[in-house]
């Protein structure tokens, strides 16, 4: 009956085209305004390592204004100090661990008509690449043993590459950078973790860095963090050693922990370590160590913004007006049918049929709702492009995959189908002899 | 006995109102009989032959069709006896308008759960009986008033009802197209389905074997035939 019902249903949608097409376009409409924010809700609340975001675990230390919480209810800096940051990362309690920060290097082009220019790049340790399983085109990263003897060592994004080698494999050949060699051992393919989390103090959807070297390289070129720094105390004395014995925070450290014993162990590690400190007239605070996995500091830190929410709620409610008006015509077609579900019933139809045939009927206009849904989503996705397009994050979240085209048809069809639920009822009620001397 | 009705009554309340369409109606109508209904407007007549055809519930009174007791049959038996034993024949054809003929007839088929070929088998049958077989692929409205209500005594026929209901099946025909319509209606009867036909008209009442005659809800005569034209 379903392929009867099916029949039956087109038939219906070509004998009321405009009313139809009314029913259409009010449930596209409002489809198309939830799904855009849904779909940027979508994009910006990802998993951006769901393989691996319960094992990579965000680290906190307390080391803040005894008076004033870093944030307010007394959470913990989002970054280290680097005298904290380099303690864990020689202590090597973790399986794997990174201590990373944002910075900036100028690229010298082997190609004398091209000009240097400034690269976003990232200083960190070699966990980085295995922990955040960052996909290579050619190559790999670096081993402990270049972290530890500062060897000039380079991983570049396929975009830069590119650019640099025309694409080609360029592992082994040099790179320069502020007049200095560095090897090239690895080359990405293309990633962009959506939101960046292994650093969301600097932009949580910006664009990944475009090379990648050694910690203790940078640290031995005096390079300072490009991204955000904070100090909850003046420094005493200038200079560079002084920055970094200073209780400023520029650094992120990441730890892989598998399982609850590790993350106990691990956190157990942290509170002797901040215990220790606190011998030494550091970490005013209680103890307010953190750990997070990768979910869990995307909810801690709000990278969702609020307003996103606020959106949300206001396209559901939007989705609701118009399907509130789908109700309205759906209930008109179904008594303009009244004559035709009479005879139907009359005929031997029975209640249940004649659900079934008005709820299929419905899910067909979903449908129809659905596709065109798709569209308008992507209209309006397109508009905040053009609003918004100057800012670079924005344009990475304009995107719709499968997942979303998806929930957009099925959403558009159970909205179809809750919008019926009461037209179809009225149906239902039709008594089989009521119309049948009006036809 | 193919229809039985014991002192049924129907009563239409409003929240001032109280009607009586029927009033200690009874009626049998043994297995084959061709019953004509008449009587002036507003008499009862498609009350009960909406009550008679399970269309609608009765307030009152004991009704048995084929046998089988229908006072307390949920809806859904009541529509799967509809489908199964009972045809309708309705004054102003009640086709599909946007179904060609084929699928028009399909409709109670559909209903009855036929596989595809029993459903065609059937079609092409009854539309060959009603000599429509050149047009089954037309629209109601490519069609005559005449050749509209064959079709739908082509549906009605097509689930091989044992009972017909027919209400005024003539009455927006002219007479030849009536004529060849009740032609169609006797021979029909002659093949052992029962019919109930309301009508206005006295020359159409005469041809059926019964005529019985509804007055305020009650049945006022149910002379034979054979009475009636003598009388007429």
């Amino acid at each position: 009956m379903f392929s009867y019902y099916l029949k039956l249903g087109a038939l219906s949608i070509r004998r009321n085209p405009i009313l139809s097409a009314l029913m259409v376009a009010a449930i596209a409409v409002g489809i198309g305004a939830c799904m855009t924010i849904v779909n940027i809700d979508y994009i910006m609340s990802g998993n951006p390592i769901p393989h691996r975001s319960d094992v990579l675990y965000h680290v906190q230390l307390d080391n803040w204004d005894p008076y004033n919480a870093a944030t307010e209810p007394d959470l913990p800096p989002r970054q280290v100090t680097y005298r904290d940051g380099t303690a864990l990362l020689a202590a090597q309690k973790a399986r794997r661990q990174v201590l990373s920060y944002k910075t900036w290097r100028v690229v010298q082009p082997d190609d004398p008509d091209q000009l240097p220019f400034q690269v976003q790049s990232r200083s960190t340790s070699a966990d980085f690449f295995p922990m955040f399983d960052t996909p290579f085109l050619y190559g790999s990263g670096w081993d402990k043993a270049a972290d530890d003897n500062e060897e000039h060592v380079v991983v570049l994004t396929r975009e830069i590459n590119e650019q640099l080698f025309g694409g080609e494999d360029s592992v082994g050949r040099t790179l320069m950078m502020n007049s200095d060699p560095y090897r090239i051992t690895g080359v990405l393919d293309e990633w962009q973790p959506t939101p960046k989390f292994y650093d969301i103090n600097n932009n949580s959807f910006g664009q990944v860095e475009e090379v990648y070297f050694p910690f203790s390289v940078s640290i031995s070129k005096e390079l300072r963090s490009n991204g955000n720094t904070n100090c909850w105390k003046p420094m005493t004395e200038s200079g560079w050693e002084a920055f970094k014995n200073s209780e400023c925070i520029w650094m992120q450290f990441w730890a892989e922990l598998h399982g609850e014993q590790e993350k106990q162990d691990y956190h157990a590690f942290l509170d002797a370590y901040v215990e220790s400190q606190k011998e030494l007239g550091r970490f005013p605070r209680p103890l307010n160590n953190r750990l997070n996995n990768v979910m869990e500091w995307m909810e801690v830190e709000g990278v969702v913004d609020d307003d996103v929410q606020v959106l949300l709620g206001l396209a559901l409610l939007f989705l609701i007006v118009c399907l509130l008006n789908t109700i309205g015509l759906l209930l008109a077609k179904v008594m303009r049918r009244s004559g035709d579900i009479s005879l139907r019933r009359a005929l031997g139809a029975s209640r249940r049929a004649i659900f079934s045939q008005y709820i299929v009927e419905a899910g067909q206009i979903g449908l129809a709702g659905g596709l065109f849904g798709v569209a308008t989503t992507w209209l309006g996705l397109q508009g905040i492009k053009m609003l918004y397009g100057e800012f670079e994050a924005v344009g990475r979240l304009i995107t719709m995959d499968w997942v979303m085209i998806f929930a957009a048809i099925c959403l558009a069809i159970v909205s179809a189908l809750g919008a019926a639920l009461y037209p179809t009822w009225r149906a239902c009620g039709i008594h089989p002899a009521s119309q049948l001397k009006t036809l | 006995m193919m229809l039985s009705m014991q002192n049924l009554s129907k009563i239409y309340r409003t929240e001032s109102v109280e009607t009586h369409a029927l009033r200690e109606f009874s009626l049998s109508v043994d297995e084959g009989e061709f019953v004509s209904v008449s009587g002036p407007s507003g008499s009862g007549k498609t009350t009960f032959l909406n009550i008679a055809g399970l269309l609608e519930d009765f307030t009152g009174g004991v009704y048995q069709l084929d046998g089988q007791d229908v006072t307390s049959l949920g809806d859904s038996e009541r529509s799967r006896l509809r489908n199964q034993k009972i045809g309708f024949i309705f004054q102003s054809f009640n086709l599909i308008p946007e179904l060609d003929i084929y699928d028009n007839v399909d409709v109670p088929l559909r209903y009855r759960g036929f596989a595809a070929a029993e459903r065609k088998r059937r079609i092409e049958h009854v539309i060959d009986i009603v000599g429509l077989a050149s047009r089954k692929k037309h629209l109601p409205s490519q069609l005559s008033g005449g050749q509209q209500q064959r079709v739908a005594i082509a549906r009605a026929l097509a689930g091989e009802p044992r009972f017909l209901l027919a209400d005024e099946p003539t009455g927006n025909l002219d007479s030849e197209m009536a004529d060849s319509v009740m032609e169609l209606l006797e021979k029909i009867n002659q093949n052992g389905t029962t019919i109930i036909m309301v009508t206005h008209e006295p020359n159409l009442a005469c041809r059926a074997q019964r005529n019985i005659y509804v007055k305020d809800g009650r049945l006022d005569s149910a002379e034979p035939k054979l009475h009636l034209a003598a009388s007429g």
